[in-house]
């Protein structure tokens, strides 16, 4: 497709402009304001078996999570190849925030497709989006989620591609996207791993929510060659995986294509994609970033299912003993140092990323935990 | 040759454009659809585009993608492709599947061409998947001598106007606008200029979809095309009626239309 082509174009000569990167790094200081801190949380730590627990705060960025980072990136590219519109999916809504962050930064028109379930789920980000300027168009097709959402989103671009460019929010789709999102992410693992190394060393073990795999991919592409560390993705796994009601792409999924990524695909006996399903609008997808399925089959990453109740129970935990909301996709990784803390023992150290901040699933999260007015009665 | 090759080079030869249809197998019923596409060829649809219902259809709006997805939710599998396929070849007009590529990889390519074969059908329209990411599927196609078919758009650069016509057989698909399927008031002006480009690149038969609807609307677009490919005014005419004695009446008035419009275009 011409529109791929392009953009890949423009990427690699963007990529070695040393230009383009200057530009990518006064915003990420003066904009988004990295590096992100890393935060010990030894009180938390005390429910990961006494393993030292440490928080790479991506929940700190502008906009609330690490969608920013590759969202400023392609709305640069966008800028340089000339287009004026932008379009995005979202699921939970931090990815069409943080794109219609950097439209109204950058000048550009902005629509941002959301699967109308989300929209109902992450009413929060609804109204973001719309404040900045975006237009939000709810999807009624299919499963009304974030796979309907990238659907509507590429029949739009195929039908304005010549004043639109599409900013994919996460490492997977067809190339360039899975190449280019993890290289504007990487950042977050290149912080990560020298921040750990001014604090000791590397870590045992980098632990991060899975669902295109975005802020994954990112955190773990630095240590990728540190085999002494443990790469863990956690996946949705909704009601558990046996129950079929799951987003768990690598755990429960085949090979297959989808969205034009060859990847870990759920899916029918005939290839129809099956619906997915987890608490966590973010990583409700049935297919993952091809990268991981690459990482899994070759074994350097492993890649974890976790339920809902799993990841609300993190989530609380993190709340009450250090003060921070977490987002629920990233209270899926908080979920699995609490599993992996157990299994290694003290002694250990985890680095989680946190990808976003509860803000959003406030009302969610109220609603899991029975707290909002009218529950008590 | 295929068939398709064979009944394209005929009607050329006819002097005037060929009228391609396209249904979804599975809706309302994998026999209504059946039935459908042998009321289409009997009214004069010259070859038949059998849709194989897929759950992401990116290429497709909205009218298609009801249709596919009912058809997906009253239990269609890609086995009633064949069905379809055979329905359509006893009928007397050369069948294509159009296909997204996942199902095709679940099924098995080699188990999928050879039942295609088996059924009598001619080769597969692919819209989801390009000629340099499809190397194994090419080949299996053409130990079967199954033609591969591959869209080319307005947007495509001459690098893959060329890359595409090599590998593609039968027909090219010249997407006549930017955009998905799905009934327009105008064929895109671009599509006149995308047919010369692929002619250039190579191509012997080029056919124009996207957007067509009418029988005026074929007749402008055979004047230059090799055929014109009907979807969703097809479709519709389905949607339309519950009844199948009205649907099938409507398909053929339809078609009957866009058949008079092919042979009116030169």
């Amino acid at each position: 497709m011409a529109a791929l082509d392009e953009l890949t174009d423009a990427y690699e000569k963007a990529k070695h402009d040393p230009g383009f990167q200057a530009e990518i790094d006064r915003l990420a200081r003066d904009y988004t304001g990295r590096p992100s801190i890393v935060t010990e949380v030894p009180r938390f730590a005390q429910h990961c078996g006494g393993a030292r627990v440490f928080l790479k705060r991506e929940d700190l960025n502008h906009t609330g999570s690490h969608k920013i980072n590759n969202v400023l990136g392609q709305a640069l590219l966008t800028k340089r190849i000339g287009k004026t519109r932008v379009i995005a999916e979202t699921g939970a809504g931090q990815h069409g925030v943080a794109t219609a962050t950097a439209a109204a930064l950058m000048d550009l028109e902005c629509v941002v497709y959301m699967g109308e379930e989300d929209t109902e789920r992450q009413s929060l980000n609804v109204a973001r989006m719309r404040l900045l300027g975006a237009e939000v168009v709810p999807v009624t097709a299919g499963s009304r989620t974030l796979r309907d959402a990238i659907n509507e989103a590429y029949r739009d671009w195929v039908t304005n591609v010549e004043t639109t460019n599409y900013i994919f929010g996460t490492a997977a789709g067809p190339h360039p996207f899975p190449e280019m999102v993890r290289d504007f992410q990487r950042v977050i693992g290149a912080e990560a791993r020298e921040q750990m190394l001014a604090l000791g060393g590397l870590p045992d073990a980098v632990i991060a929510c899975v669902g295109g795999g975005s802020n994954a991919i990112g955190v773990f592409d630095a240590f990728l060659d540190d085999d002494s560390v443990r790469l863990i993705g956690c996946e949705a796994a909704g009601d558990g995986v046996e129950t079929g009601r799951h987003a768990s792409s690598i755990t429960g999924g085949r090979p297959g294509v989808l969205h034009g990524s060859k990847t870990y695909v759920l899916q029918d006996e005939d290839g129809q994609t099956e619906p997915s399903h987890s608490i966590s609008a973010g990583l409700d997808y049935p297919g993952v970033g091809p990268q991981h399925s690459f990482l899994a089959d070759i074994g350097r990453a492993e890649y974890w299912p976790v339920t809902d109740a799993e990841a609300m129970e993190a989530f609380r935990l993190l709340s009450r003993s250090e003060g921070i909301l977490p987002a629920i996709e990233s209270s899926h990784a908080l979920a699995g140092a609490i599993r992996l803390g157990r299994e290694l023992g003290a002694g250990c150290t985890i680095v989680v990323n946190l990808s976003g901040r509860g803000d959003k699933d406030v009302e969610q999260a109220a609603r899991w935990f029975g707290m909002l007015p009218g529950d008590e009665s | 040759m295929s068939a398709l090759t064979e009944r394209l080079d005929a009607i050329k030869a006819e002097g005037r454009g060929a009228l391609i249809g396209y249904l979804p197998v599975g809706f309302p019923t994998v026999d209504r659809s059946a039935r459908a596409m042998q009321a289409i060829v009997e009214a004069g649809v010259d070859i038949v585009e059998v849709g194989l219902p897929y759950s992401d259809p990116v290429m497709d709006g909205a009218t298609i993608q009801d249709a596919a997805g009912r058809a997906l939710d009253n239990g269609t599998r890609v086995v009633d492709t064949f069905t379809a396929i055979k329905a359509v070849v006893d009928a007397g007009a050369p069948a294509v599947v159009m296909s997204y590529f996942n199902p095709m990889l679940q099924y098995g390519l080699e188990r999928f061409a050879d039942d295609l074969k088996a059924a009598g059908g001619s080769g597969v329209i692919t819209p989801d998947i390009t000629p340099d990411a499809a190397d194994e599927w090419i080949q299996i196609a053409r130990e079967r001598e199954l033609d591969t078919i591959f869209l080319v758009a307005i947007s495509s650069t001459r690098e893959r106007l060329h890359l595409t016509v090599e590998h593609t057989t039968g027909f090219v698909y010249a997407a006549s606008l930017m955009g998905v399927t799905g009934e327009r008031t105008t064929v895109g002006g671009g599509a006149e200029e995308l047919v010369s480009r692929t002619r250039e690149a190579g191509a012997e038969r080029v056919c124009v979809g996207l957007g067509v609807s009418t029988g005026e609307q074929a007749a402008q677009v055979t004047r230059y095309a090799d055929g014109v490919i009907v979807g969703s005014a097809l479709v519709r005419c389905l949607l339309e009626h519950d009844d199948e004695a009205e649907a099938l009446a409507a398909l053929k008035e339809k078609t009957a239309e866009l058949a008079a419009g092919v042979r009116a275009g030169r």
